[in-house]
């Protein structure tokens, strides 16, 4: 039987490994991966929330996240690009003009 | 008429704005702002002031004695409090004669100016400082209240300093600048705190005022009230007075301020500027007559001055600077005569001195302008057969201040002489005394001032013939302003002759409305004032008429005297005063080098102040205290700075990390 413990353990395990992406990996464009990870980690836990509590708002939640990873990956991915065009690099550790 | 006063004192600062506009605007540049131009506007300034002088003297005396007063508000100033004060002018008769006096013989000098300063490269910049002279010298003269003078005070203080170092090329003159302003601070710092004490007395009262003419009704009505205050206000004023007028013991700026242009000299140096002090005095007559120390001290103090300065005055080689100390030594008379009450006495010398000294002055002027630049008279002599105008003017003066009937000074110094004599200020001893003090000085300015002109006008000839290839009369523009101011030296006493030469003192009496207490209704006049309205009015007793008299004859004696031993001395046996200085090495010695008076400053106060400066004020306060706080503020900025800074990694994905430790923290605290 799955119960609502699996689906907690299942969204608190894919967002730690969204973490951990963001802290430890270096290329830009996995750290981003890793940030849309975390959001729908989150995602996961509402829906869970909201089929256990058997109301609507959880879903009301989910997709407005959806809506709002959307964009944020539209102008992320943009800014990415950007930056490969000026710099030939998506490593962030060679993103550093602010401490010089 | 009335409603023109503003111009007296706005004109030349009009003058001196647009002068100042040239001398800025051409001051980069290659050329010079056209002399023509700068001129007609410095001299014409000063013009219309004594135009507009002259109108309102006509109207002054259409009005009946008692309300010869005229007054302008031109605007509110400050209002504070309990005090009010308006920039407002005023002429009484008193400031009637310091307008004519300064707006007429400063327009003369701006004249000779525009001889004297030709081809100079400041040219502008000279006619702009003079202007604004005047017009601080014409607000002081024609204020209103005191903070207005103070103005005045303040801004021929500034102008002063500035024309003093006009040729600031050359270090000594700069020097000497600053000298005079430094020492004029000591003096208006007294000034001020006079003025608290004044203030402090009327609100004590319950009438906090500050304008002359309250004040004057003020101290009239309530003498009792301000005997205290009359003697600590009168001091600090007095105090106030020997810094601007060259007395014991501040006079040391002004010898050195012979470093200015000898137009300067004889414009501040000797006719105005330095004369304000006695002005002062004069003004504040009411307050004076109720403290007799104040009397005492201020009378002491100039007959003292009066003959130091004179004894210092023969021994000096330099033209100029005989006449500075010749212009303390006045001075010293004036401040006798104001200090024993005779106030139209001091300011009737005042006028006279303008215009003999002056003249003296321009003298003096001419006489370096054609010796390209020499002041030491014994490189002089016999100049008189090549400067005629210059050579004759000189003279007319030299015997005016020696005291030679009928010329002005005949008169004003008599004046002063008798008045001393037959007051009765101070302990009984004190009159006689002050007055043998100027009565020996009277012989010994007669000597100095003919030792002069015999050293420059008549003798040998003692010149290069370089010097004398150069040797001219000083052209019109500068002997007609020496024309001008000997006529005036020969004419001006004439509006003082005394009752026991059968005048009768014009002078003295239109000066009455403005001097001493104003006549209380229903009160007596101050205690002080029955002993003044002696003087001046006649001297009805017959005895007292042989004795002014034969005071009168005993003072043109020493004149004539010290004339003739001048000649004696510098003409005849030119040998004796060498002989002289080495019989009596010691006292040249102490003579020549001014009594050590500078030395000593020297020693007693600029280095001891210098020093306290130097270990205290720099050593422990500027690089302890001020610098520790301002480097302490740094240092802690800094410390934090770079701790803080260890944090801004650059890094993204450190602060991601610090991001979650946040939130760990945040949620550990909601559900802990």
């Amino acid at each position: 039987m799955v119960t609502i413990h699996h689906y907690m353990v299942l969204s608190a395990v894919l967002f730690f490994i969204g973490v951990f992406g963001v802290l430890f990996r270096r290329n830009l464009i996995v750290i981003f991966m890793s940030i849309e990870l975390m959001l729908n980690a989150v995602n996961l836990s509402f829906v869970t929330f909201a089929r256990y509590t058997q109301s609507m708002d959880g879903h009301v939640v989910a997709f407005f996240i959806m809506a709002l990873a959307a964009a944020e990956a539209a102008i992320g991915l943009a800014i990415l690009v950007m930056i490969f065009r000026n710099r030939a690099t998506v490593q962030a550790d060679d993103l550093s003009l602010m401490r010089d | 008429m009335d409603r023109y006063l503003w111009l007296i004192p706005f004109s030349p600062l009009a003058g001196a704005v647009l002068n100042g506009i040239l001398a800025i605007a051409f001051s980069r540049s290659e050329r010079k702002a056209s002399e023509r131009l700068v001129s007609f506007i410095g001299c014409l300034a000063p013009f219309v002031s004594f135009l507009t002088a002259v109108g309102l003297f006509l109207h002054l005396r259409g009005l009946p004695e008692s309300e010869r007063v005229v007054t302008q508000t031109i605007f509110p100033w400050l209002v504070s409090g309990d005090l009010h004060v308006d920039f407002a002018l005023m002429i009484d008769t008193l400031s009637m004669v310091m307008v004519l006096v300064v707006a007429g013989v400063g327009t003369v000098i701006h004249f000779y100016s525009i001889g004297y300063m030709a081809k100079d490269r400041g040219f502008a910049r000279y006619f702009a400082y003079l202007n604004l002279f005047m017009f601080s010298m014409l607000v002081l003269v024609t204020a209103k209240s005191i903070p207005v003078l103070f103005i005045g005070w303040e801004g021929v203080g500034l102008c002063s300093y500035l024309l003093i170092g006009f040729w600031f090329e050359d270090i000594k003159n700069a020097a000497a600048g600053k000298k005079a302003f430094i020492v004029n601070r000591i003096g208006d710092f007294a000034f001020l705190i006079g003025i608290f004490v004044v203030f402090l007395a009327t609100t004590r009262i319950g009438h906090p005022t500050l304008d002359f003419i309250d004040l004057r009704h003020l101290v009239s009505a309530h003498p009792e009230a301000f005997a205290g205050t009359a003697t600590v206000a009168g001091i600090l004023f007095f105090i106030g007075a020997t810094g601007k007028s060259a007395q014991i013991p501040l006079y040391v700026w002004l010898p050195d301020a012979m470093a200015g242009p000898t137009p300067v000299s004889a414009l501040i140096h000797a006719a105005t500027m330095v004369t304000a002090g006695v002005y002062m005095v004069a003004r504040f007559s009411y307050l004076y007559l109720e403290s007799p120390t104040a009397m005492a001290i201020v009378a002491t103090v100039g007959a003292v001055t009066a003959l130091f300065a004179a004894t210092i005055g023969l021994c000096q080689k330099d033209i100029k600077k005989v006449l500075a100390y010749s212009t303390v030594s006045q001075l010293g008379y004036m401040f006798a005569a104001v200090g024993v009450g005779a106030y139209a006495a001091g300011i009737f010398h005042l006028m006279t001195h303008a215009f003999f000294k002056a003249c003296l002055f321009l003298g003096a002027g001419s006489v370096i302008h054609a010796m390209g630049g020499e002041q030491d008279m014994f490189k002089m002599g016999a100049l008189g057969k090549v400067m005629k105008r210059t050579s004759w003017t000189f003279l007319i003066a030299s015997l005016t201040i020696a005291g030679v009937p009928p010329l002005a000074a005949f008169f004003s110094k008599d004046e002063i002489l008798w008045s001393v004599f037959s007051s009765g200020v101070g302990p009984e001893w004190l009159p006689g005394l002050v007055w043998a003090i100027l009565f020996v000085g009277a012989g010994v300015t007669a000597f100095y001032v003919f030792r002069a002109v015999f050293l420059t006008f008549y003798g040998k000839r003692r010149y290069t013939d370089e010097a004398a290839h150069h040797l001219h009369e000083s052209p019109p523009i500068m002997t007609v302003p020496l024309i001008i101011l000997a006529a005036g030296s020969v004419v001006a006493g004439f509006v003082g002759v005394p009752a026991v030469l059968g005048g009768s003192n014009v002078f003295h009496h239109y000066l009455q409305p403005a001097i001493g207490p104003v006549a209380v209704p229903g009160g007596e006049l101050g205690s002080h004032m029955s002993g003044l309205a002696a003087h001046g009015e006649g001297h009805a007793s017959s005895t007292s008429r042989t004795a002014e008299l034969i005071l009168m004859t005993l003072s043109v004696a020493i004149g004539v005297a010290g004339i003739a031993l001048a000649h004696r001395f510098y003409i005849r046996k030119t040998a004796l005063p060498g002989e002289l200085v080495r019989q009596f090495k010691g006292l040249y010695h102490l003579i020549y080098n001014k009594y050590f008076v500078d030395e000593a400053y020297e020693r007693t106060i600029v280095r001891p102040g210098y020093a306290v400066s130097d270990k205290v004020f720099f050593g422990v306060i500027d690089a302890r205290v001020i610098d520790g706080v301002v480097n302490g503020v740094g240092v802690f900025a800094r410390v934090v700075g770079s701790t803080v800074r260890l944090f801004q990694t650059g890094v993204v994905r450190t602060y991601a990390l610090f991001f979650l430790l946040g939130l760990i923290y945040l949620i550990y605290k909601l559900v802990g």
